[in-house]
């Protein structure tokens, strides 16, 4: 750990700079998100001086089921995690634990789209699990779509995320515990509560608010997997209202109502102690001395080895399914060539903008520090700065959309507009995650170099040049890696403001599934998936090595 | 509670590129100190008794057992370790109650034997006293205490004062006499500090890269010529 220093460490001029470009870039986001705020409540207003109830029975029943399958599906993803971290953690050494943490973390890097034709094939009334239930003797096949598929979905995307953070904070456990607890011969049940559950517990708060909010907001699997009216969710209802029954009221009070869930749940989410913070979990734990029973055994590893098959089958059948798609045929298609440009090029500048804008955010935090101290003005200034970037959480990606659509709808041509706005949405879902790649590489970056090149007298463009670029240039690859990802997999923006003149890779994907031409679908969720998953990896590779060279 | 003889016959482990050989007989009641410089394999020699390291090769007596393929739960040994001794969200007396059985409850009995225990180690009425309001030196007391109530025939401390100043360290070390002396458990801790060695012990044992080089009488033993390394380690070598 490098102690944080307090002195001014660059120029007036330098901090003059950093300021101002933090608060144009700040003001700018106001504005755009702002704007899409206003036309909401601006277009609330108008709706309510009419006579039509604004809140259906409809709209009702959507917030509701949203509510439910939030739950449902957080109950189930860490009621599954928290057994599974446990065995996890208990079992030091067996052969595919490092894969096996690896897998954890290959959903959330899957584009959701990809991932829903996966559990789809699985779990579908074709796949793999209906054969067996009717072969054991059931009637009629079970079905995805509703609140099973979701909450199947959901847990798919969330148990794995919440088990590595609780596996991450059990490593945290002195091995001095673990030595006690077997010189002391505490049986399983008793090294639960004395051990594993005080230090689960105190991160679970914050590991079920994460996973809620993920719920609250998830679009893709929903829109795939719900079905109909009966299994709805906001955002879903919000996409439907625009793009199928051109009914902007109804959208507005639905995406004004999505507001206020995840202004409340991101309040509750601070006050509880933020987003949690993963630790690398791949490193030399601590030997843990773990009952020989057999039941021990067999539980723990019949839990890892059916997590397992939950999390790898969906894959396998996307591989498998996916390499038989006719891609002579698929390749030949210029709409596919156009899609795979369409997708790269908003990645591309996406990426680009959500890196520059975390840049300057971090950059302006940084001037700030040292006035920090003395002026309240500056502080508050730190503040909002790191706080611009979850503002982002409170106004999800449909909700944005919703509120340029309704605001754009009378007064220009919005597909016309549509890669510009899909672009920026793209850009701030991105943010809270570049931001968080930035701002520790930048803070260990300039402890190591600020000292000595003002000590040197290095400034302006000789010190990007010399020092700052070479430095965190990794970073900076990696931001826009993990930017691309989320870009590229990113169906919420693209499917408000899609169309044939503005085609992206998830969206031919869905149309393509729409129209039932599943051989395509799987060919191209293969290509999205593969592309994302190395992106993923990359990112997810650098941020570990990066953490390693930052403890030196 | 009566100690039991210690033997390490010709234990042998490869822990990464380091081989370890401990070769060594402790008699029963014996106050043994392990010195030796840093990665001599000191807590490793206490990691083999405990069990919680298992020898490639040779034979851990304790008494008359074989003692060397068992779990730590099944060895007469208690260990103190330099921190995380105390279970964070549990009153002291728990604490202390987990060294007679492990559950979260004590009956009247035991709650007798935990008040004992701490009175002897110079914490009475620390009963309902959470770990994290302790200091450093109060927190290796309740430690120890358990250590009292579990009335094993062997005491393991891994360096449990390093982390305290030299007035508490030698009120530590005191008391460990003291204990000792009342209980006649076998003792064996580790020190970097060869006066601590000197002030309580009656056994030295002197590792180096990974070997039992020598071990004998406290007295005199700091200064003998004939064992390998030692001035060297104590820094008395001419240059």
């Amino acid at each position: 750990m490098t102690k944080p220093f307090h002195g001014q460490l660059l120029g007036r001029r330098q901090v003059r700079a950093g300021i101002i470009s933090g608060a144009a870039v700040m003001a700018g986001m106001a504005v755009s998100i702002g704007a899409a705020v206003y036309a909401l409540l601006a277009a609330a207003a108008e709706f309510s001086s009419g006579t039509d109830p604004v809140f259906t029975a409809y709209i009702w029943s959507v917030t509701r089921f949203t509510l439910l399958q939030a739950c449902l599906s957080t109950i189930i993803s860490i009621g599954l995690a928290i057994p599974l971290a446990r065995a996890i953690a208990r079992r030091q050494a067996f052969a595919g634990r490092k894969w096996l943490l690896r897998l954890l973390a290959v959903p959330i890097g899957l584009p959701p789209i990809v991932a829903a034709l996966g559990l789809i094939e699985i779990w579908g009334r074709q796949g793999i699990v209906n054969h067996a239930l009717i072969a054991l003797g059931m009637d009629s096949p079970v079905s995805i779509y509703g609140l099973a598929g979701i909450l199947i979905a959901h847990v798919f995307f969330n148990m794995p995320l919440a088990a590595r953070l609780l596996v991450s904070q059990l490593e945290r456990v002195p091995a001095e515990h673990w030595r006690n607890a077997s010189q002391l011969g505490l049986g399983q049940w008793a090294v639960f509560r004395l051990i594993e559950w005080p230090f689960m517990r105190s991160h679970l708060p914050a590991v079920s608010g994460l996973v809620f909010m993920l719920c609250i907001t998830s679009f893709t699997l929903v829109l795939l997997l719900g079905g109909g009216p009966a299994a709805t969710t906001i955002e879903v209802a919000i996409y439907q209202a625009l793009r199928f029954d051109f009914d902007p009221q109804r959208a507005v009070i639905l995406a004004l109502i999505q507001l206020l869930l995840t202004a409340f749940l991101l309040l509750i989410l601070t006050m509880i102690g933020g987003s949690p913070d993963e630790q690398a979990t791949l490193g030399q734990a601590a030997k843990r001395y773990p009952g020989r029973g057999v039941a021990a055994r067999f539980f723990d590893y019949g839990l890892i080895g059916l997590c397992a098959l939950f999390l790898l089958a969906p894959l396998v059948s996307i591989a498998i399914s996916g390499l038989s798609a006719d891609f002579v045929r698929l390749l030949n298609e210029p709409v596919v060539w156009r899609a795979i440009f369409t997708s790269l090029a908003i990645a591309a500048i996406a990426a680009l903008i959500s890196v520059s804008i975390a840049a300057t955010l971090v950059r302006a935090r940084y001037a700030a520090m040292p006035l920090a101290y003395d002026y309240p003005w500056a502080r508050a200034f730190r503040l909002s700065a790191s706080g611009a970037s979850s503002l982002v959480l409170l106004v999800p990606p449909i909700v944005l959309g919703a509120g340029w659509f309704v605001l754009l709808r009378n007064r220009a041509d919005i597909f016309a507009v549509a890669p510009f706005i899909v672009i920026t949405i793209n850009a701030m879902m991105a943010l809270p995650f570049t931001v968080r790649v930035l701002e520790p590489a930048h803070t260990t970056h300039m402890a190591r170099t600020a000292r000595l090149s003002s000590a040197l007298g290095i400034g302006g463009l000789d010190r990007l040049r010399l020092i700052d670029w070479p430095g965190m240039r990794r970073s900076f690859l990696l931001a826009m890696a993990f930017a691309m990802a989320l870009s590229l997999g990113d169906l919420g923006a693209i499917a408000l403001f899609g169309s044939q003149e503005l085609i992206t890779l998830p969206y031919l994907l869905l149309q393509r599934m729409g129209s039932y031409r599943t051989n395509d679908a799987a060919g191209l969720a293969l290509i999205l998936g593969i592309v994302c998953l190395v992106l993923m990896i990359f990112a997810d590779q650098g941020r570990k090595s990066g953490e390693a060279g930052a403890q030196l | 509670m009566i100690g039991q003889p210690l033997v390490l016959d010709a234990v042998r482990l490869v822990r990464g590129s380091h081989a370890m050989t401990f070769d060594v007989a402790l008699d029963a009641g014996a106050s043994a100190a392990v010195i030796g410089p840093s990665g001599a394999g000191k807590s490793t020699f206490l990691n083999v008794v405990a069990g919680f390291e298992q020898p490639d090769s040779g034979r851990v007596w304790i008494g008359g057992t074989d003692v060397t393929g068992a779990d730590p739960a099944d060895r007469p040994v208690s260990m103190v370790f330099q921190e995380n001794n105390l279970f964070s969200h549990l009153t002291v007396a728990i604490n202390v109650a987990l060294g007679i059985r492990p559950r979260l409850s004590a009956g009247p009995a035991d709650r007798e034997t935990v008040a004992n225990a701490l009175a002897r180690v110079g914490l009475q009425g620390f009963e309902d006293r959470m770990p994290g309001t302790l200091s450093g030196g109060e927190r290796q007391r309740v430690a120890i205490a358990r250590a009292i109530v579990r009335r094993k025939a062997v005491l393991l401390l891994d360096e449990p004062f390093a982390a305290l100043g030299p007035r508490l360290r030698r009120d530590m070390l005191l008391l460990i006499k003291k204990l000792q002396a009342e209980t006649r458990m076998t003792m064996v801790f580790v020190t970097h500090q060869p006066e601590d060695a000197a002030r309580i012990a009656d056994t030295i044992v002197f590792l180096d890269d990974g070997r039992t080089v020598a071990s004998g009488k406290a007295e005199g033993f700091l200064d003998r010529r004939d064992v390998a390394g030692l001035a060297d380690y104590l820094g008395e070598t001419e240059y």
